[in-house]
């Protein structure tokens, strides 16, 4: 859906993606990590379990909700990568431990 | 890295670090007034002038020199003795000036003398059919992306709308080698007509000759269809084709990835849940808080500068901000006023700004149907209910938007309503031919952005605080 | 609106709502008159408890009244579910007060024994469990929790998705319910109440004061007495998660959609717009306290709302001596209570008089002299 541009010299992050390790540039969100990725980073709603994408990439939709470092429903839009990070997408509703 | 504000009080602080923050932030404190600004974000910016000190797209060409002008504005800041932090929510903003942000996870309140919110704009919903496929993104979502992440489409991209940013999107992404197969223009046919009147102002202002060879750059390399009266995405778990109707015919198309935008809306949730008033803005289809030549609301101490004013673009921005800023330091440190551009210079430069801006409103007014949906079209995303849904919550009584929340929960998730207010509205005031003045929006309260029940629990508490809880 | 109803039911909120059902439901031709979008609603405010343990302490009456309701609430739940297709997700498994430290312990088995030794209450089983019981139900509970009062007739609702199955069934019954018409004046001519709104007069043959804690103002116009002492409660809510929870607490319960509500507060302050975020702080940080992993969880929103509440605590239904043929009805919980007001308040006001076997305690004859017009008891 997205490619990254030949012109980007950030250092490269490495990430993880339910287990699987993911390439990412220092300065991406999560979000747009997941969306370069390539991968399939559909999560699914807690309210009807339909899938969904990030939609507005600033903060304000919600749709971006991603588990990471073990902490449920984050604003993958609003944070930062970091080096090892784990993530995982999320399928419907948190769960309470998370 | 995360820190919590430095002092418990400060003189001024400021709400978003977009145009309208980082020129107030930086006028406060050239002032001498202890400044603080807050910004959600992971750098300065705000959305206009996203990642612009961190960028990957260091080819100033590409994103154009009016992004570029964001840079002096992160250096005067940089330059002033505004204390900045970054990744810095703000859930609570009362009417004693009481702020409560949450950064790193904790949260802190800080008292101001007077708040500046520059809380910004964001895209005005667009509710078609399909618009909560994962593929159907915001026009803005893609220039986020592009301009923190050097990210461009590359699969079959369709861009509908209309609106100035829709261009400079399409202009920014083929720079970048991006891949835009449609432009799907969605503006009104009528609306030229009605444009008309504020042509002479347009002409003139520096919107013209900038949008006009944007316009014609895109147009040389992808296929343009004007008079699109008709939008839907379809597929199944994920886009698969965009349709459209033009001049009467419908089209499917194949596409992996829909930008849409059909112009911005100021950002209300923070200023609202403070209690400052707003009204119906009938030419920008929006609420506008109700505010003085200096920016200042209804709640004392409360400024709004920038789109959250009601929208008038970056450059106005600038200057909204440190209008509202020069307003806050007469009133505190009316000696340190001296130090900066008077006020009759800022007005002159704000009437500039914001010239040719009543065309574009007029030009870009969305369209009704695409508005105000019907049948199956989610409005609300977040607790996925249609205009069906709400039609019938009118036709048993539903008032206006609190009591559709209690129907029907619509602005009971997680963005609070920021993706389905304007839509409730408007559709509630369409069903029950009144206006949206009348219908009226949903009450908000903090917190406007969720914080964790931790962060809740850790707010100092009194004896009397715990009485009013712990009974028989 | 013109023409003529059988009942006027003053103000659509739960417990008006459940009375014009009610009503509707024996064939009356009735209107609700309600207020506008922006108004002081408890019945968008509320906990949705359908709760029976420690009501009563001071009016065992009132215990009795309780725990009729939440036997019938089953037959109101399937009643309004085969009307209007709305599961309104009652859920009655038995409810838990739970309490933290040895002190709180010590009240709340204090609390039991007094209600245990109240004559005439209802035997309702309200029990104290140390915490060792209450892991049993609650494996959750984190090491804080001392133990726990609890009680097999509690339960919870969505009280809100109840809300709009009564309007729902409004339709249904034929029932006009007109809202943004808050009732200024109420006379009554020719045998008949003539109500005041801002959008015209309408007339019926009787009339029930259900508007909250307006019923204050309201019911001196039809000779009745409805002294109120309303109160202030702020909650806090959670995003949805995956069921935790398996019975409602006084203080925390998870709903059908998955959120956690989180209450409350009780302060005397009648302003609902604004917030004090340190009471909601100590409701949130009991709450972590009591289950742990609550605390990961965002709040999304939080409010305040004020408390329908007579003076004495108690409900107050009454019918008036001068004005024969109106009604009064206030209550704090028109959750619980919501099958009683449709089946029984309902079914007396249709035959046009109360019954003092069942609410003859409830008459505003109790609270004296002042002001009140009848003594009857009836």
């Amino acid at each position: 859906m997205f490619k990254r541009s030949e012109l980007d010299k950030r250092p490269q992050v490495e990430i993880f993606v339910d287990g699987v390790a993911v390439a990412a540039r220092q300065g991406d969100t999560v979000s747009a990590a997941l969306l370069a990725s390539g991968r399939d980073v559909r999560r699914s709603t807690a309210v009807s379990g339909a899938p969904r994408l990030p939609y507005c990439m600033m903060g304000v939709c919600f749709d971006c909700l991603v588990t990471i470092d073990g902490v449920g429903n984050r604003q993958g839009c609003l944070v930062p990568v970091a080096e090892g990070m784990q993530i995982e997408i999320q399928k419907g509703k948190r769960e309470i431990g998370k | 890295m995360t820190m919590a504000p430095k002092r418990e009080a400060y003189d001024v602080v400021v709400i978003g670090a977009g145009p309208a923050g980082l020129a107030a932030a930086a006028t406060s404190a050239e002032a001498g007034l202890s400044t603080l600004l807050l910004d959600e974000n992971i750098g300065p910016g705000g959305q206009v002038f996203r990642a612009i000190a961190s960028t990957p797209v260091t080819e100033r060409a590409q994103l154009g020199a009016d992004y570029w002008m964001g840079a002096d504005l992160v250096q005067a800041l940089r330059a002033s003795s505004a204390e900045v932090i970054q990744r810095a929510t703000v859930w609570s903003l009362d009417r004693n000036l009481e702020i409560g942000v949450s950064i790193g996870s904790a949260s802190a309140f800080a008292r101001a003398r007077r708040v500046i919110l520059a809380t910004g704009a964001l895209e005005r919903p667009f509710p078609i059919p399909g618009w909560t496929l994962p593929g159907v993104m915001t026009a803005g979502a893609a220039q986020t992306m592009l301009k923190s992440s050097g990210l461009v489409p590359d699969g079959r991209t369709v861009i509908a709308g209309q609106g100035p940013l829709l261009w400079l999107l399409a202009a920014q992404i083929l720079r970048l080698g991006g891949r835009i197969d449609h432009i799907l223009d969605t503006t009104e046919r009528g609306n030229y007509f009605a444009a008309l009147p504020h042509a002479l102002a347009f002409l003139t202002s520096p919107y013209f000759a900038k949008g006009l060879s944007m316009m014609r750059e895109v147009r040389a390399k992808v296929q343009v269809i004007s008079g699109v009266t008709e939008l839907a995405a379809a597929g199944d778990g994920q886009l698969a084709s965009v349709s459209y109707v033009a001049g009467g015919k419908r089209e499917t198309i194949p596409a992996d990835l829909l930008l849409l935008h059909q112009g911005v809306v100021p950002n209300v949730n923070l200023a609202m849940a403070a209690g400052v008033e707003h009204r119906w803005d009938e030419l920008q289809l929006c609420w506008s808080p109700v505010l003085d030549a200096s920016g200042t609301s209804s709640v004392a101490g409360i400024a709004i500068a920038g789109d959250g004013a009601g929208i008038g673009g970056a450059t106005a921005a600038v200057v909204r901000g440190r209008i509202a800023a020069r307003a806050a330091v007469e009133a505190l440190a009316p000696a340190a006023a001296a130090k900066l551009a008077p006020m009759a210079t800022l007005r002159t430069d704000l009437a500039k700004a914001e010239r040719g801006r009543a065309f574009l409103d007029t030009l870009f007014r969305p369209a009704k149907q695409f508005r105000i949906p019907a049948g199956d079209t989610i409005v609300c995303r977040c607790e996925e209910v249609t205009a069906k849904d709400i039609l019938d919550a009118v036709a048993i009584g539903a008032t206006g938007p609190n009591q559709l929340k209690a129907y029907r929960r619509t602005g009971m998730g997680p963005c609070q309503g920021r993706l389905c207010g304007l839509t409730v509205t408007e559709l509630m005031a369409q069903a029950r031919a009144k206006s949206p003045q009348e219908i009226g929006y949903y009450r908000l309260r903090a917190p406007v952005k969720p914080i964790t029940l931790a962060e809740l629990a850790a707010v100092p508490k009194s004896e009397d605080d715990v009485k009013a809880v712990v009974r028989g | 609106m013109s023409g003529e109803y059988d009942v006027a039911v003053v103000g659509g909120g739960l417990l008006g709502s459940a009375i014009a059902w009610g009503l509707g439901r024996l064939g009356k031709s009735v209107a609700v008159l309600d207020e506008g979008d922006i108004t002081k609603r408890a019945s968008r405010a509320n906990f949705a408890l359908v709760w029976v343990q420690s009501k009563g302490l001071g009016m065992p009456a009132y215990t009795v009244w309780t725990v009729r309701a939440s036997e019938a609430w089953s037959r109101l739940a399937s009643e309004l579910k085969q009307q209007t297709g709305l599961d309104v997700s009652l859920q009655q498994n038995g409810g838990f007060h739970l309490t933290l430290g040895e002190d709180e312990f010590g009240q709340r088995t204090e609390l039991v024994k007094r209600m245990h030794n109240q004559a005439g209450a209802a035997d309702y089983r309200m029990e104290m469990l140390p915490a060792s019981e209450v892991k049993k139900a609650l494996p959750l509970i984190g090491p804080e929790v001392s133990g726990g009062s609890y009680c097999p007739l509690d339960g919870h609702v969505n009280s809100l998705r109840t809300f709009r199955a009564f309007h729902t069934g409004f339709k249904v019954f034929g029932i006009d319910y007109f809202p943004e018409r808050p009732v200024s004046a109420i006379t009554k001519s020719g045998g008949e109440f003539r109500l005041t709104t801002p959008k015209g007069e309408l007339r019926a043959a009787k009339v029930v004061l259900a508007a909250g804690n307006a019923n204050q103002t309201l019911a001196p116009m039809v000779g009745l007495y409805a002294p109120m002492g309303p109160t202030r409660g702020q909650i806090v809510v959670t995003e949805r998660t995956m069921p935790f929870l398996p019975h409602p607490l006084t203080t925390i319960r998870q709903t059908d959609e998955g959120t956690v509500m989180i209450g409350d507060s009780k302060e005397d302050e009648v302003d609902d717009r604004t917030l004090k975020h340190s009471i909601s702080a100590v409701m949130a940080d009991r709450a972590q306290r009591m289950f742990p992993h609550l605390a990961r969880l965002n709040v999304v929103r939080s409010w305040a709302g004020i408390r329908v509440m007579p003076q004495d605590g108690f409900p107050i239904y009454d019918q008036s001596e001068t004005h024969p043929g109106a009604f009064v009805a206030c209550c704090h919980s028109g959750v619980t209570l919501a099958s009683n007001h449709a089946f029984e308040i309902a079914r007396m006001v249709a035959q046009g008089a109360l019954e003092p076997e069942l609410v003859g305690a409830f008459s505003a004859s109790r609270f004296g002299g002042s002001g009140a017009a009848n003594n009857s008891g009836y």
